[in-house]
């Protein structure tokens, strides 16, 4: 039981930050903390995958010229950590753009908040 | 709580035997990242599979990435413009 | 909005060590094949230096730098390096971004990838600094107060 806990500790923690992030993209009305909510849950989903690729007992996936001929159970795996890197500065282009067009909202507007904005747009 | 009750089921951290990490997929397809780990070194003179997985077996993704975020400077650049003379939009 | 540093430790001290976030940034690019490092981390750490510059020196400082309006030229000449290297691909007689088939005589099919990964990693990390500082010059754009 406690094994059985250990062991899945990890995805309890992503879960509770994925709630985090999913709580402020829902639930904020100032629109910078929504953009902050959705970062949150980008980083959980980053993180589920990077807990996804490792392995007991096993290394950085850098080949380690000492250990001879590669055995993939001496390295953790690579392909998660090479799908997050992409997926990292893809969520960095995300947060330009929105970042951008919430600086043209509030020159418009004055606002950031979602009611008051919903409200001027009509 | 759903979320929850389905981490319960997924694998053990760190355990070999997961489902990403196995040589063989159930249907019996063979498994990409234990072929980069055995073969990364051969094929492509780098010591750092991350490196090579990410600029050759997968130069698609990432030649279609560069131009994502190039996209996103460019969508900056034309949305914001028109502030630098400090028009109204 | 974006207010230059008035302190003169701030400005003295970032202008120092600008130089050797750029090294640092150069070394995780080219040595990107045998140590964690790579194309996006080194562009990161060379787009961040410049920002700094931004912050701390002035506007007027920085465009000695990295100018303004050099920015999506970069951008795009980034893009345009990875992909003229798969197009010399073709024309070495491969298909698309296989490395192997690099028209340059004389060196292994390993060889031969290993340099065409330096290749792209240099135009990945070109195109990710010249984008970082394109947002942040636009965002900042009209709100300078230096």
């Amino acid at each position: 039981m406690i094994e059985q806990f250990l062991g899945h500790s990890a995805y309890f923690f992503i879960v509770i930050l994925l709630l985090i992030g999913m709580y402020g993209m829902l639930f904020k009305k100032n629109l910078i903390k929504k953009l902050i909510g959705m970062n949150i849950l980008q980083s959980s989903i980053i993180l589920f995958y990077v807990v996804s690729a490792y392995k007991w007992n096993a290394t950085v996936p850098v080949l380690d010229p000492r250990l001879g001929e590669p055995i993939p159970m001496q390295y953790i795996n690579p392909l998660p950590h090479t799908l997050m890197l992409t997926a990292i500065v893809v969520s960095v282009a995300t947060t330009g753009v929105a970042l951008a067009l919430i600086v043209v909202l509030y020159k418009r507007y004055h606002t950031l908040d979602e009611d008051e904005l919903l409200e001027r747009m009509k | 709580m759903l979320l929850v009750y389905a981490a319960t089921e997924l694998p053990m951290r760190g355990s070999i035997d997961a489902p990403c990490n196995v040589d063989s997929s159930l249907t019996g397809t063979p498994g990409a990242s234990t072929y980069y780990i055995r073969n990364a070194q051969k094929e492509m003179n780098t010591p750092n599979m991350v490196t090579a997985i990410l600029a050759d077996y997968r130069g698609y993704d990432t030649l279609g990435e560069t131009t994502v975020i190039f996209c996103a400077g460019i969508v900056v650049f034309l949305i914001l413009r028109k502030l630098k003379d400090g028009k109204k939009i | 909005m974006v207010k230059k540093s008035s302190s003169i430790i701030v400005g003295i001290v970032s202008r120092a060590i600008v130089p050797f976030i750029q090294l640092f940034a150069l070394y995780v690019i080219v040595h990107g094949h045998s140590s964690p490092g790579g194309g996006f981390q080194g562009g990161a750490l060379l787009g961040a230096s410049i920002l700094l510059l931004r912050l701390t020196v002035g506007r007027e400082g920085s465009e000695l730098v990295f100018p303004e309006r050099m920015g999506t030229p970069m951008s795009g000449f980034g893009v345009f390096i990875y992909a003229f290297v798969g197009v010399a691909a073709m024309i070495g007689g491969g298909v698309y971004l296989n490395y192997a088939f690099l028209p340059i005589g004389g060196m292994q099919p390993a060889e031969l990838r290993s340099l065409g990964i330096l290749l792209v990693e240099t135009g990945v990390g070109i195109g990710v600094m010249a984008t970082m500082i394109v947002i942040f010059d636009d965002i900042a754009k009209g709100n300078f107060h230096d």
